[in-house]
């Protein structure tokens, strides 16, 4: 490897260490459960940009795949299942506080 | 405690946590540099004993082969979990209406899957699948194997579903032939290693021709046995997964309370 590449190389993997630098504490920061999904999607794929610059593209391939879909894929569907639980429970208060009312 | 208080306690504990991580990171060894002997005797030997120039993939399917079985497990076992958790609930049970109110989440306006997503995902499908068994099959030779090639081929049915809708994603993928495309892949790798011991070696040791030199696709003998059995297990695994997921979540009435639905 030359001087050159050894310079470029060196400074992918600054960029790629500041960017997972930058992209956990977003992913924390970011409070609402949907929009923290988005955030560890990126950063499953900057996680796997950062493999592949330091040699591990074994393990930034399947970083890829699992970090930035199988897993916000799975935490997806997990809130859309609590949304619909709530959207019917708070719906069937309702109805329930209705039938009540009309009840006496 | 007060707020200033727990403050207090909270910046001691980072100011300890940073002083003890650039003490260790101070120790680390410089980047690319391997302290092990282990690494680099396989290094030099891996690719001219295994017929494989993936040593990544020679060690973790055949030098450390037996870790990569119980790894396997691993994933077998909470994909079985899921399945397990995630069965449908008889406890909770809502009228039709209430269910027909809360199928589109409040506040959000009902879109179609537009054009554009469905033509990509219809694109997509084709080239993941032939990436997914070029990882698969090339695994000991380029970066890959097994368990990347099986992940990428587990997201065509995800595309599918992307596109498409539960019915599809149902068709292309039905549940009772993928849970036993996983079983036959998780048992493939058990049975790869019982060869070995019935030719009279160890348990997975690699005692297939090693094939053609220089390797290709059908060299290094077990390795890409080994290979091909884990991205069928992991590949069927994923997708039991997406399919217990999406059943479980979006899925609004159960096999139990479809008997109503046209």
């Amino acid at each position: 490897m030359s001087g050159g590449d050894r310079v470029v190389l060196d400074g992918l993997r600054v960029l790629a260490l500041a960017l997972v630098a930058a992209a956990g504490p977003a992913v924390v920061l970011a409070r609402d459960p949907l929009k923290q999904t988005i955030a560890v999607s990126f950063y499953g794929l900057l996680l796997a940009l950062m493999f592949f610059v330091y040699e591990a593209p074994d393990v930034a391939l399947s970083q890829i795949v699992v970090g930035a879909v199988a897993l916000p894929l799975m935490v997806l569907l997990a809130l859309v299942k609590i949304r619909r639980n709530q959207a019917a429970q708070a719906l069937a208060a309702r109805e329930a506080r209705r039938a009540a009312g009309e009840a006496p | 405690m007060t707020s200033a208080a727990r403050m207090a306690v909270f910046t001691m504990a980072l100011a300890g946590l940073v002083v003890a991580l650039l003490w260790a990171f101070g120790a680390l060894a410089p980047v690319g540099d391997v302290a092990g002997a282990y690494g680099q005797l396989l290094n030099r030997v891996a690719t001219n004993e295994r017929n494989a120039t993936d040593v990544v993939t020679a060690v973790n399917f055949d030098y450390r082969g037996f870790d990569t079985l119980g790894e396997e497990f691993i994933l077998f076992a909470s994909v079985a979990g899921v399945a397990m958790i995630l069965r449908p609930s008889r406890r909770q049970r809502f009228t039709r209406e209430q269910r027909d109110a809360v199928e589109h989440l409040p506040g959000r306006a009902r879109y179609p899957t537009s054009n554009a997503v469905r033509l990509m995902a219809l694109a997509m499908i084709g080239l993941d699948v032939v990436f997914g068994i070029d990882i698969v099959v090339h695994g000991q030779l380029t970066p890959g194997g097994g368990f990347q090639g099986g992940v990428i081929l587990a997201s065509a049915p995800l595309l599918a579903y992307l596109g498409g809708d539960v019915p599809t994603l149902r068709r292309i993928a039905p549940r009772p032939l993928v849970a036993m495309a996983e079983g036959i892949g998780a048992a493939c790798f058990v049975v790869i290693g019982l060869v070995g011991l019935l030719a009279g070696a160890a348990f997975l040791e690699n005692v297939v021709p090693l094939g053609p030199r220089p390797p290709g696709v059908l060299s290094s003998g077990t390795i890409a046995l080994v290979s091909l059995a884990t991205g069928l297990e992991v590949s069927a695994g994923f997708v039991l997964l997406l399919l217990t997921f999406v059943e479980e979540s979006l899925q609004r009435t159960s096999k139990g309370e479809a008997g109503g639905s046209p």
